[in-house]
Parts: C-alpha cells; structure tokens; sequence
C-alpha cells in the first residue's frame, strides 16, 4: 500500500490526474505482470501475496545427508549444483548449518534466491522503481516457489529424498493447530454440462470452420438445408483450432499458449495452459491430457531447432510435464523433419484410459505412463534403427517397424509389443523390403502392414499387405496379394469398426479400386476379396463413420469428383463433384459428409454438406476458408446387441422422424413462399414508386430533349415491312453441252 | 440457344453498348479501334478509326446519330455514327475511363484516371449541336476525394440532376450537377468492399446496378442510395448488365486474366451468371468465353444480350423460347 501512496504523491507533484488515465489501455509487456495480477488469477497465486517478511525468495530444504566436515563441500557443491539448475542463488545465499559439538550437517540446508541490488534513487524514478522491485522480487519469489516445486520429492539416493518448504510457510506451519479441525465441506456447485450439444432435440451436429479472421461453429442444420449459428468470434485462435477427441472441448492457440472451450449454451474458455508460441497441440484419446509443442527455429541454421513440448492435465491446467531438448532427440531424422519433430511427437495408446503415452527417438522407443509421468519401469526400450511405431487404437499394443539392416543381412522386422510387460507378442521378418506402412484397424482387431518390396532388379518395388488378426490366438498372419502384383498402392483404408478394407491401385490416371473383407460368410478365417471397380478417378478413400459406405474421392488432380459407394450392396449410389475440393470430412454419425475447398485455391472457397448417399444438401461460400472440422462424439453407451435390435427395428423408429421431417418441410416451403411474397410486395413498392416519379419528371425530361415527347414510344412506331429488289449484275454465260 | 461469335477486336473487349432503337452494336476494346455491329445477326459495320490508345467506354446519342469514345490515349472524341468521321476530340492529361450522355444528349460526363500527378477527376462537357460550334470546356470538374484512384463509371441521375460514380474506392457517389456538391455517398457497412468495375443504370433511371471485385453486384436506388438488392458470385464481377424485360440480372467475371493459365479451364468460372433479380438467386449461366466477361450489355428489347470477353471476342446471344419462361 506503500507504494499507491507514494504513486499518489508523485502524480500530484507532476500534477497527473488519475481520473483522466485510462488503466484499461496501458498494455503490460507480454510475460511481465510487474507483480500485478489480474483477478481470475487472485486464487492461484493467492499464498504468494504475503511477501512482507521479505524471507519469500528463501526455501529451507530438508532431508538432506548428515555429513562430517569433510564431506561437508561436496555436499554443498551438489546442492549448488541442482538449485543452480532453477533458479539464480544468491552470493553466499546457501546456508547449512553444523551441530557446534560434532560438527557434522543437521541434515538441512536455507537457499535465498536473488534479490535485487539496492541502488539510490531520486523521486523522478520512483514509480519505475515500485514497479521494478515489485517485479524482481516477484521474480526472485517464483524463483524459489519454482524451485521448492521442482525439487521437492527430489531423490538424492534411496534414503535422501529431499523435502523443501518455503521460509515463510515455517510459520505456519509451526502454528498447526493440536487438534485436528475437519475442514468446512464446500458446497458442491454442479460445473456446466460440457457435452449439452449432445442433447440437441434434432440430434444435429455441430462443425466449427475458419474463414478470415473469423472462427464460427455451427449446426448442421440438414432440415432447414442450412446451417444453424452457434457461436462466432473474431481472431478466436492464432492459428487453428482444434476439438478434443470426445467432443468436450475446443481448443484455440494463442501466443501465449493454449485455451480450451466449451460449456452448456455457448463457449466459455474453461481453461489455460501457459506455453508461448505454441505451434501444435495434441490430445490423448480420453482427452484427459493436452500436449503442446513449441519450437525455435536455431540462430544457426547448422543447429538443430529447440523444441519443447508440455503435457497439461486438461481438467486442472496443472503441468505434469514438460520435455525440452533438440528437434533431434524428438525425431528420427527422417526426411520428413524440415524444421521440428513429427507431430504428433507423443503418441498415446488406444483406449479412453490414457495410461501409456511413446516417443520414438533414434534407437530407441520411450514409453512413459500417466501416473507418475515418468518411462515405464524407468527406462526406455532399445530398439535398433526402429523407424515407426504405432498404437492400437483399443490396446496398449505397440506395432513397431525396423527396415533391413546390414545391406540386407539382417532382415526388415515387424512386431508387436505388449505394454507395459514389453513382450513382443508377435513379430516377423520381411526380406528386400523398401518401406512398411501400418494401418490398424479402428477396433484393434486387425493391424494391416503394406510392405513395398524390391523386385530382384533392385530397380523397381511392389507392394503387398500382412495382415495380423490380433485378437485370434497366437495372432495369425496372412499374406495378401493384389491380382495384379506390380500395381501401385494408391491408397489404403480400413472400414470404421467393420472387417473389410478399401484399396485403391493401379496407375494413374484411372485406378482400380479393391473391397477385402477378412471374414466373409464362406470364409471366416481367410482374407477374400469382395469386388474390384475399374479405373475410377480416385485418389483418396474416405469410409463413413458407421461403416458400410464409402467416398471413392479424386482430389487434387482429380478436381473433387466424388463417388458415394455401398459396400454392403457393391453399388454406387451417387457421383457428384466438387470442383477443387480439397477436404473431406464425415460427420460422427457417418449421416452427412463436408466437403471443402480451403484456401490452398484462391477460388470457389466454401464448403458443401452432402447426405451420406450423395444427395447435396446444401452449400456455403466463404472466403478465405481455411478449415472445418465436425465436433466428434464421444462413443454410444448403447451394447452393441441394442444397437442392431434398433437397427432392425428402424421402421418403427423412423415413423416418428420422418412425421417430423415432413412438418419441417411444409413448414419450410409455407416460410418460403412467405418470404418470396414479401420480396415480391417489397420490390413492387419500388417499382411504383419509380413508376410514378417517373411520371412526375415527365414534363421536365421532354424540356430536356427539346420537346421529344414520350419516353416509351411503342405505339409511335409502325412496322412496316418494305420490299426492295435490286439488280446488281447481269452476266451472260454460255455453256457448251459436250456430246 | 447458339450464339453469334464476333471476331473483329484483337485485344480483349472493354465495354459493348447497344442504341436505343437496339439495331446497332457498339463495341470498344483495347486494340484502338471502336466498332459498330449490327445487333441481329453480328454483321460489321464498320470502324471508328482515329483513337491511339485502348477504347475503354462509349456512349451513343438518342437519335443514333453521335458517338462518344473515352480511350487511353488521353482524349474522348466524337464521332458521326454513319460516316465514322471524327466531329470533336476532347483532350485531358491522363486516360478518359467513362463516357455517358446526358438526357437530351446537351451534355457528357467524362472521368478520367489519375496520371504524373493529375489527380482523377469527373468532367462535364457541353455538347453542341452542330459540331462546329464544341468548345472542349468542361463546364463542370468534379474532384474524388481520393485523387489516385481510378473512378471507373460515372453515369448521369434523373433529370441530369446528379451524376453517380463508382470507382476503385469502392464508394459509391452522388453528386449535384448544379453545384458540384457530392450529395450522398454509399455506407461503408453495406457497400462494396473492393473496387467497383462497372455500373449500369435502369432504363427509366431510377435505379442501378454495379459490379465489384469483391464479387458481389449491388442494386441501389439511383435518387436515395438505398441498396435494394445484392447478388453474390463465386469471381470477381467485372461487367453488369439489367434485363430490361424481365425481372434478371447478369453478372460477367472471372479470375485474373494472369492466373487462367495456370489453373483448371473450369476454374475460372467466365460464364455469364443470370440472376432473379427480387430473389437474389441464381437462375443459370451462360459459357462460352476463355477468358473473363469484361463487357455485357442487354439489347432494349430483351431478346437479346452480348458479351465480350478478355479473349477479344464479341458473343451475341439471342434468347431461346423457353428463357422467357423460367419459373423459380
């Protein structure tokens, strides 16, 4: 308070008016709150407020070693060394002390950190100066809070795990109470329901795009044939957005790190996770933690880049870990790493748990787990020359990929490997492999590996598939050819949930399509193929959600055609374009699809929200569109005997939706007429009122055109149709009949 | 519906003008020499030759007797519409973008672009009678605010009472032509948000239609700047046309002449898109050019409309039967 009197004597000797100063547009340099909170921050750094005993910048570190003399250096020289790691200690700022009779360590030590240097000052800079104290003493605070954070619970060895408390909390803690008082039970106050949207009472959708500055997130309103708002805001994000994996949130990036949004009605931000200039964010499946990424790119451009990634728990906002280092330590040095790691460097293992999360690195595979946030019985596996590894999408099974070794020596390696016990569950050896890509299937049931191989040349490859059926015993492996073996694989996609796959192959331009399941009726062990389309304009193989149907898509080259195909029935239900489109997105429920074009053409940007069967259901133009994404679903709680019985029962349920589809439509069309109506009376109006101001000028307009009179003069004219014959030449030819 | 392609400019069109009778086709472009059609069957006429630089507007009088031409070599001439003889030559220090005649044909409002330091400006021309007796005076000078932009179209209001322009400033004005005040201007909220490229006015001028690079086209009241109607493509709008006999409008675009050749042919979207002019939907389009629409125009009669395109053609489009009967 000090310090608001002397503001106050000094502004009156400079003769500022305080009132005429508008606090709100004094902007504090970015980090720097010059020890000034704002209010939503009051409760987390409320404890720190008290920095009156000026011992707040002091941590008192227990469980330390008890030492002889001799020892007594070393000990001090390891301390320095960690504290030293967190925060600048004072000149002569590390104080154990020693039992006067033995002279041995207490087995405690004091650590300040550093304060300010005093200097003198005239009353001109005295305003500057409260500030700069307050700011480096707060500095010097977080210093220590910082420190007493990061070391407590420090192992210096089995015996000596370090218990660090703050100076200041000593009074506190000295005046604990005898008897123990049961702390007051807050009231429970019922949080917003985050997942709301999923109780819309027309089971529609939402999707957030991007276009511009601005960032909107909409129903797909697919009755009304246009999209419902919901929320807009311009410059919600710095560069994306992105929604959790169950739907809850949406989160933003920002310069100064990452928000999350949601809530009942509209979006609130919930929660803020500090990280400036972060690049990319990730969540795990349960979208229990958030991962954010930052890099710098090296003033030296021989240098590796800087990364440093956090994991937040996204629930508290509370840090659990933070990981810094070169982009070389977070990726394989593939050709891929241009100027950072590949996103997502973490992986997270299937399943809503989110136990278990992987790194790959050169030679080696980390898997840390979530509750301690530390590597998995504390260290991580080595794997030689491991290029790629992926989760199951259900399991904590890890499948990981190494190419051949050794000019051929020692062949390609695919396996599979259990977490946490690490036992490689199934692997084997491929030989003249060039590359491996692994796709597994969205219920962890099959994990299809797409080898390319070297023909004997050396000069060419081909491709061919291994299939691993995972939760068959002893996880079979089966071999799949295509008919054709030296076709090109274009494209590869398993059906959500289901048993078959999608291949596109052959050569472009005009490729084949192939449908596989790996168990038919006929044939429930073995992979079969189910039909072959021939040369399609496509590219890219985009299943529905639900399964069953299928967009065969050209993009890019291709213009945007699109095919809407039942695999159930082998038929093509629809073909339609998108000229240009480059996205494609189906909705959770797999009942409607966007396709998008984004800004990467400078023409036609906008989206269209097509039925699942390729019916076009409407069509929005936005420029300068960069994104959309559906917000996701978490999964039904229904079993799945209860899902086919609706599904067999769908007559009877339909009744009831397409009774109100119907009321919607009429309603639709009576609005519709409605409006036209109006528009039509409107545009009348207008045309009245020109039509009678243009009598009105009449008079004036004929002065103006020297007395011609009328301005429609229809009835003047006289049509008359004028026959004029013209000789114009006359020649005389005679032709001589040959006989 | 087949339509008649005129081939007689060598560099892309600039602006196509029907007369009032809808016999005669004028049509400028950026090779020098305006052209006169006949508007049924796409026959040549003839050449207005003199200009020395690219023609980028024309006007025709009342009677069908005079011509009035704008061009980049820095003047607008006259000229007698049968004998293709030059009456007058107006000279300015820089490009004259727009020519139009007033009601009664007494006068002419002329912009002209910015050039070494002349600011762009509107002028205002007395037109003799006999041509003996033109004077080049401007008996008006009208300043837009900002001076380095191009005003791209200034027509006159009812009654020669005001003059409306429209330009790269995206602002539309109405100015008195008795005073030179600038009276109203277009609100900045609803208004074109890039340059506008062209303007159009009703026949019984009581409203008109103007087409911007923001890709949009606007209708607006000609005597209170109200906007009535706004029509939403997909490229930018670089000609506008209002058909006199139905309730359409047609917007005539494209992407930049610089990209077509990089990008897709259907890419560029150079159709001429027909809209219901109270719905504000589209009803169709018309293709046929390579290249963007940089000119329409709609015969007086309705039946009829041409385009001319960047790819130096003229197109002459007679309706079929079944145009004049489209239900939305």
């Amino acid at each position: 308070m000090a310090a608001v009197v002397d503001i106050d004597a000094l502004s009156a000797q400079l003769g500022v008016n305080w009132s005429e100063v508008n606090l709100d547009s004094i902007q504090l340099p970015p980090g720097n709150n010059f020890g000034i909170e704002s209010d939503d921050e009051a409760v987390y750094h409320d404890d720190q407020s008290e920095f009156d005993t000026g011992f707040g910048n002091i941590i008192v570190v227990d469980h330390l070693p008890v030492v002889p003399k001799e020892k007594f250096e070393k000990l001090e020289g390891v301390l320095k060394k960690i504290y030293n790691q967190l925060g600048v200690i004072k000149e002569n700022g590390l104080w154990m002390p020693v039992d006067p009779d033995t002279k041995m360590t207490l087995g405690y030590c004091f650590i300040e950190f550093n304060t300010p240097q005093e200097t003198e000052l005239d009353c001109l800079t005295m305003v500057v100066y409260i500030l700069r104290v307050c700011f480096n003493v707060w500095g010097s605070l977080q210093e220590a809070q910082n420190a007493k954070e990061k070391s407590h619970g420090y192992k210096l060895d089995k015996t000596h795990i370090f218990a660090v408390n703050m100076f200041d909390d000593f009074d506190r803690l000295m005046n604990v109470r005898e008897e123990w008082e049961p702390p007051q039970a807050r009231p429970y106050v019922p949080g917003e329901n985050l997942q709301k949207w999923l109780t819309d009472e027309k089971a529609r959708d939402q999707l957030v795009i991007r276009s511009g500055p601005d960032t909107e997130v909409y129903w797909n309103d697919a009755r009304q044939k246009k999209p419902e708002p919901v929320h807009k805001r311009p410059y919600w994000t710095e560069s994306y957005v992105q929604w959790s994996p169950l739907g809850t949130y949406l989160v933003t990036l920002h310069k100064q790190g990452a928000a999350v949004w949601g809530g009942a009605d509209t979006f609130t931000r919930l929660m803020r996770y500090q990280h400036s200039m972060v690049k990319l964010v990730d969540f795990s499946p349960g979208e229990r933690y958030l991962v954010t990424y930052h890099s710098q790119e090296p003033s030296n451009p021989r240098d590796a880049s800087k990364v440093e990634i956090k994991v937040f728990d996204v629930r508290t906002g509370r840090m659990m870990r933070d990981f810094k280092g070169s982009a070389d330590e977070f990726s394989i040095g593939g050709p891929g790493g241009v100027a950072g790691a590949s996103w997502p460097v973490f992986r997270w293992a299937g399943g809503k748990d989110d136990k278990y999360f992987a790194k790959l690195s050169k030679n080696t595979i980390s898997v840390y787990e979530t509750e301690t946030f530390s590597l998995i019985d504390k260290k991580s596996m080595k794997v030689d020359n491991v290029v790629d590894i992926c989760w199951s999408p259900t399991d904590s099974i890890l499948s990981l990929f190494v190419p051949e070794q050794g000019g051929g020596n020692q062949p390609a390696k695919v396996a599979l490997v259990q977490i946490p016990s690490k036992v490689e569950l199934r692997q084997k050896n491929l030989f003249s492999v060039s590359d491996c890509k692994m796709y597994w299937q969205s219920s962890g049931e099959y994990l299809a590996v797409k080898v390319d191989r070297y023909t004997k040349t050396k000069k060419s490859t081909y491709s061919g598939f291994e299939l691993f059926r995972i939760k068959e015993r002893d996880i079979p492996i089966e071999v799949l050819e295509l008919d054709n073996k030296n076709d090109k694989i274009i494209a590869f996609a398993w059906e959500p949930k289901g048993h078959r796959f999608a291949v596109i192959h052959g050569d472009q331009p005009r490729p084949d399509v192939s449908f596989y399941s790996m168990k038919t009726a006929q044939n429930t062990g073995r992979v079969s193929k189910l039909a072959t389309l021939k040369a399609k304009q496509a590219n890219a193989l985009f299943w529905s959600p639900t399964g069953k149907y299928i967009i065969l898509a050209g993009l890019k080259g291709f213009n945007g055609q699109l095919e809407f195909f039942n695999v159930d029935e082998l038929e093509t239900m629809a073909t339609a374009e998108h000229f240009m489109a480059t996205d494609i997105e189906w909705d959770p429920t797999g009942r409607y699809v966007a396709t998008a074009v984004t800004s990467v053409h400078e023409m036609e940007n906008g989206f269209t929200i097509w039925s699942f069967n390729g019916n076009l259901v409407y069509r929005i133009l936005k420029d300068h569109f960069f994104q959309l994404a559906w917000r996701p679903r978490p999964p039904s709680f229904l079993t799945a005997e209860k899902e086919e019985e609706i599904a067999k029962n769908l007559k009877k349920y339909s009744k009831k939706y397409e009774a109100e589809d119907q009321d919607v439509s009429l309603l639709l069309s009576e609005q519709d007429r409605e409006k036209r109506r109006a528009l039509k009376e409107e545009w009348e109006k207008w045309v009245m009122q020109w039509k009678s101001l243009h009598e009105e000028e009449k008079l004036e307009r004929q002065d103006l055109r020297d007395g011609e009179v009328s301005d429609v003069e229809e009835d003047e004219y006289e049509a008359k149709e004028v026959e004029f014959e013209d000789l114009i030449d006359v020649t005389e030819e005679i032709v001589q009949e040959s006989m | 519906m087949t339509p008649i392609l005129m081939k007689g400019h060598e560099r892309p069109l600039t602006f196509l003008r029907y007369n009032r009778d809808g016999d005669l086709l004028f049509s400028c472009a950026k090779d020098h020499t305006p052209t006169l059609w006949l508007a049924h069957n796409g026959e040549r006429l003839g050449t207005y030759r003199g200009h020395n630089g690219a023609v980028s507007c024309c006007d025709v009088s009342r009677d069908s007797s005079r011509l009035i031409t704008g061009s980049a070599d820095q003047t607008a001439k006259l000229w007698d519409v049968k004998s293709g003889k030059q009456l007058f030559t107006f000279n300015f220090g820089s490009s004259a973008r727009s020519v139009d005649f007033s009601v009664g044909d007494h006068l002419a409002v002329i912009t002209t672009d910015h050039f070494m330091g002349v600011s762009s400006a509107i002028h205002v021309k007395r037109i003799a009678e006999d041509p003996q007796d033109q004077v080049g005076d401007s008996v008006l000078v009208l300043q837009s605010p900002d001076g380095k932009k191009k005003i791209n179209r200034a027509v006159w209001g009812p009654l020669n009472q005001t003059i409306v322009s429209g330009g790269e400033d995206t602002v539309i004005r109405i100015w008195d032509t008795e005073t030179g005040k600038l009276l109203k201007q277009s609100d900045v909220e609803v208004g074109h948000k890039e340059a506008i490229t062209s303007l159009c006015k009703a026949a019984d001028d009581s409203h008109f239609l103007t087409g911007s690079h923001d890709k949009t086209a606007k209708l607006w009241d000609m005597r209170s700047l109200t906007l009535i109607k706004s029509y939403t493509t997909v490229v930018p709008v670089n000609a506008v046309a209002m058909s006199p006999l139905l309730n359409h409008v047609v917007l005539g675009g494209g992407q930049d002449a610089s990209a077509v050749t990089t990008t897709d042919h259907r890419a560029g979207k150079f159709e001429a898109k027909f809209y219901d002019t109270i719905l504000e939907e589209e009803i169709g389009g018309v293709k046929g050019h390579f290249g963007p629409i940089n000119a329409l125009a709609f015969n007086p009669d309705g039946k009829s409309f041409s385009s001319g395109g960047e790819d130096g053609y003229v197109r002459l489009h007679h309706f079929d039967s079944n145009y004049f009967n489209i239900k939305i």
